[in-house]
């Protein structure tokens, strides 16, 4: 069995459950993690992410159901199973009181790294992940970015195989969030990463995989490219015209094949329309060839390839998810 | 065991990484001399040894010690950092343990900075220190078995204010049962059973046997298998609630 993990996954997850009382948490969660997937787990708040991983790296017994680490069952084999897995708890969690030198040596410590290796690892792991210059302050006067950055150093510092981190860009400012996303797509070949996240730009920008995961049940499960495509956008226009532009133009426009419907909108690119297609075929041509045939004083023409957020909210939100569809189906 | 070890150094380390370390330390030995100096009446006792002074420690223990086990694992539970520690590939009895060992060790050091005390008497008079040293030992193991108890209610809460007052509360009970009060009320009506079994269970009753100045072994059985009781419950409490 410990040999298998290579071809099935360093991760793999098994019917997941999780009940406190009567409330079902977790509700039969499974999946498997290749080596080189960072997989991006997403959900409102409240939807089981933090609970699942919880429970994948050891700290809460599932209900139900157990995740294999590198072949090692979390639930009978923890210490072997522990060992593989680097993890960052949700809110970043560290030792207020001790410097992050110490906090990091402490870590090494436990996981089995003594004298020169153990300092190699901390100052190694230290210039990764951008903290050397404040190692040896105490973790307490660190700012939030800082002790996110500590906490994920303390993950990575064994250089684990399995890697969990619960929202590890959470307080760092755009250029801190940027750095985080791309030390997480350097480590990345060879092991299996989950990110948890709320931010949808992290998921198209670090993850060859995206779970949707809401009510404890998982939703969608897809790259993110495929998962924006299934939102109604994938393949919808945008046209923006001059505010005293004719309307009559949106009824003309309604007329052409393949749109499905037309929608007024008014953002960023100005006043205008959004035009969904029949069965997300592509429409452009025909837009644009009737735009220039009548000559109509357009200001802005583009192609939507899908929305993650939009899919996001059809799929979490029950109701709205039912009125969109059928709305796509008209 | 060398996991133990980590644990052990980075908790007794971070008690010195506050000021709790030395307001512990002075008020403990303020305390004690006060107790023995004032309400034991040392100097008008007339007599080298340190009764007065061991006399009062499951009292001084009953305030001091809740407030050093209060934090083990409250603290943890509170700033999040119990998820981070249990997550780390360790034994759950490795990490009680270490964490168990650093209070008690700190406890001890405590305890050793009396020792002026002991050159006092040692400078007035001719004492009986294998006494004395019986005494320290005794003390010290009332010290863990109070420290274990206060850790397996730490356990239970994230409440630093609660594990500290549930703690002083069971080892008042503990220490109260082996008084002569507490015993006069049993002794009216109980059978001369019951009044052994509760002198037997009594924090007091073992101590002050020891400071006697004989080690028995039953006294240090009962100290051990105090302490060793608290830890198991410190460690199935954690099992249980740890995600609470």
């Amino acid at each position: 069995m410990q040999e298998n993990y290579k071809r099935l996954g360093m991760l793999e997850i098994v019917d997941l459950v999780k009940k406190f009382g009567p409330i079902v948490a977790v509700d039969g969660v499974s999946f498997v993690v290749p080596p080189g997937e960072v997989l991006g787990f997403l959900g409102p708040n409240g939807a089981g992410k933090s609970t699942t991983m919880k429970m994948i790296s050891g700290f809460m017994a599932p209900t139900a159901g157990t995740a294999l680490i590198c072949g090692h069952d979390i639930r009978t084999r923890p210490l072997a199973a522990k060992r593989q897995i680097g993890y960052l708890p949700e809110g970043a969690p560290a030792y207020p009181d001790m410097s992050a030198a110490e906090f990091l040596g402490f870590i090494a410590h436990i996981r089995g790294f003594r004298g020169a290796e153990a300092r190699k690892r901390v100052a190694h792991i230290a210039e990764l992940i951008n903290i050397a210059d404040i190692l040896h302050q105490p973790i307490e006067t660190l700012s939030k970015g800082y002790r996110r950055r500590v906490g994920v150093a303390q993950a990575l510092l064994h250089d684990p195989a399995v890697v969990i981190l619960d929202e590890p860009t959470d307080g760092l400012d755009p250029n801190q969030k940027h750095e985080m996303r791309g030390i997480i797509r350097a480590i990345s070949p060879g092991k299996a990463i989950i990110i948890s996240t709320h931010l949808l730009e992290e998921v198209e920008a670090v993850c060859s995989r995206a779970i949707i995961i809401a009510r404890g049940r998982i939703l969608a499960d897809d790259t993110p490219a495929a998962l924006a495509a299934r939102s109604r956008y994938h393949n919808a226009v945008r046209l923006a015209v001059p505010a005293d532009a004719d309307p009559a133009i949106a009824a003309e426009l309604a007329g052409l094949r393949g749109v499905a419907s037309v929608e007024p909108a008014s953002d960023t690119d100005g006043e205008g329309w959004w035009l969904f297609p029949q069965d997300a075929r592509s429409i452009i041509a025909g837009v644009s060839e009737l735009v220039r045939a009548r000559g109509w004083p357009v200001t802005g023409l583009r192609v939507e390839h899908g929305r993650l957020d939009e899919l996001f909210r059809a799929i979490t939100l029950p109701q709205p998810a039912t009125s969109t569809s059928d709305r796509d189906a008209a | 065991m060398q996991r133990t070890i980590t644990v052990f150094q980075r908790e007794l380390a971070s008690y010195f990484a506050t000021p709790l370390a030395y307001v512990f330390i002075i008020i403990f030995l303020v305390l004690a001399g006060v107790l023995t100096f004032f309400v034991g009446d040392f100097f008008e006792r007339a007599q080298a040894d340190l009764q007065s002074f061991f006399t009062f420690h499951p009292w001084l223990y009953l305030v001091l010690i809740p407030a050093l086990s209060m934090r083990l694992w409250a603290e943890e539970r509170k700033s999040g950092t119990i998820e981070l520690f249990l997550t780390l590939p360790i034994r759950l009895a490795e990490a009680v343990l270490g964490k168990f060992l650093a209070a008690w060790c700190f406890a001890g050091i405590a305890l050793a900075l009396t020792f002026p005390f002991w050159l006092t008497v040692n400078f007035l008079g001719e004492p009986d220190n294998g006494v004395i040293v019986a005494s320290y030992v005794g003390s010290w193991l009332m010290a863990g078995a109070i420290l274990a108890i206060g850790a397996a209610v730490s356990a239970a809460t994230k409440n630093q204010v609660i594990a500290f007052i549930v703690t002083a509360a069971l080892v008042f009970v503990l220490i109260a049962a082996g008084t002569s009060t507490v015993l006069g009320l049993f002794r009216g009506w109980a059978p001369a059973g019951l009044v052994d079994a509760v002198a037997a269970a009594s924090i007091h009753g073992h101590f002050a046997a020891i400071t006697r100045g004989v080690i028995d072994l039953r006294d240090v059985v009962y100290f051990l298998s105090l302490m060793i009781a608290a830890l198991g419950a410190n460690a199935i409490l954690i099992d249980l609630k740890k995600a609470d």
